[in-house]
């Protein structure tokens, strides 16, 4: 019993109620970052880190944060963690840093994070917690993943830089602009809730 | 009252800590930043004056002050930082100038937090290509439409106080470094 609830708790962030996909949260980032491959890995690490932590950190003082100031309090945890990412693209992959601009600092803002943070972690367990940060950012991670595939291979004939469509291509400009996003964006969900729908019978 | 007081310890305690964190952090990556954002501003001067085959570094009155030297080891030109307020904060330009300083090679945008989409387009091609070979005497000047001068360059519309930014912290800056250099020489 207690191991499936564990397992439910990091399954769910994955499909059943992905942030992306199924609650729509953090869609600015979302959609504008995933123009390439590169960017989306280093995001969903990011935004996979800062889950994990903030979750961990919110739940461990759960029980010590008065009622009034708990937001203040998530976010300013919220932002270290961000800035730290921040700080750490900047010294290790500059040229990423300088790619995704202001989405890395933007991550504080994301709701998906302090919508665990509040939804989940403020008032669970701390291992519960941490898997459920760690579902969600996976979930986050996939989707954008996708995404970015799709995008960087229709919109500029690439995968991580390297061209692999012939050169006859002609790439789908549209795809690299923000439009493009929504496209895909749509189709995905259109995929995911037809296999719902196939699945419940 | 004990509430109160447990509120503000709370509060003190969580964003101590997070200080604590984030200065540890960025202590240890200070080096690497610093290193990173070194190789860029000369990548950036080497793109800007295809002349120059050596960077020298110079202290000039707490600038710091590329000197730019050709293969014969000729002073081709200077290379420095500009800083100063935009219309969201600080933008960091990196100038490259001739040897007497009265015209450009080239800027480029170093750092800036001006809106995506209008001011961000300061570090575009369109607007930055404008100060390549763009004389600086007796001043650049923005315009927003006509013909340009040879010391004027025309400015983002509907961004026109981040393009009159940019101009004045690279008129001011340059017009500082010549006074410094010509003192220096005298």
């Amino acid at each position: 019993m207690r191991v499936n609830n564990i397992k439910r708790e990091f399954n769910k962030g994955l499909w059943e109620v992905n942030p992306l996909m199924r609650q729509l949260l953090g869609m600015c980032s979302t959609l504008a970052i995933t123009t390439t491959v590169m960017n989306a890995i280093f995001m969903g690490l990011g935004v996979m880190f800062v889950l994990i932590c903030s979750a961990f950190f919110v739940s461990l003082i759960r029980k010590i944060v008065p009622q009034e100031v708990r937001i203040a309090v998530y976010a300013v945890i919220i932002a270290t963690f961000v800035t730290i990412v921040d700080i750490f693209f900047k010294a290790k992959f500059p040229l990423v840093s300088k790619a995704l601009g202001p989405y890395v600092p933007l991550i504080i803002v994301n709701c998906i994070i302090l919508g665990r943070c509040e939804g989940f972690s403020s008032r669970n367990s701390i291992l519960v917690s941490v898997l459920d940060g760690l579902g969600m950012g996976l979930g986050y991670s996939w989707v954008i993943l996708v995404l970015a595939i799709l995008r960087e291979i229709l919109g500029s004939g690439k995968l991580l830089g390297i061209s692999i469509l012939p050169n006859s291509y002609n790439p789908l400009i549209v795809m690299v602009l923000p439009a493009g996003a929504f496209l895909i964006l749509g189709l995905l969900l259109a995929i995911m809730n037809s296999i719902d729908i196939k699945r419940k019978g | 009252m004990i509430k109160n007081i447990k509120i503000v310890a709370v509060l003190t305690f969580t964003c101590l800590l997070c200080a604590f964190l984030l200065s540890l952090v960025n202590i240890l990556a200070r080096d690497e930043t610093e290193k990173n954002q070194r190789r860029e501003i000369e990548e950036a001067i080497f793109n800007l004056s295809p002349l120059t085959k050596r960077i020298e570094k110079f202290i000039l009155d707490n600038d710091n002050v590329y000197r730019l030297l050709d293969q014969d080891n000729k002073l081709v030109g200077y290379g420095f930082i500009a800083q100063g307020n935009g219309y969201q904060g600080t933008i960091k330009i990196l100038v490259v100038a001739n040897q007497s300083l009265d015209e450009l090679e080239g800027i480029e945008i170093i750092e800036s937090s001006e809106t995506p989409g209008l001011g961000g387009r300061i570090k575009e091609g369109l607007f930055k290509d404008q100060f390549k070979k763009l004389k600086v005497q007796p001043q650049i000047e923005c315009i927003k439409d006509g013909t340009k001068k040879a010391n004027q360059i025309q400015s983002i519309t509907s961004a026109t106080i981040s393009s009159k930014a940019v101009v004045n912290i690279v008129n001011q800056k340059i017009k500082e470094i010549r006074d410094n250099i010509n003192n220096e020489s005298k």
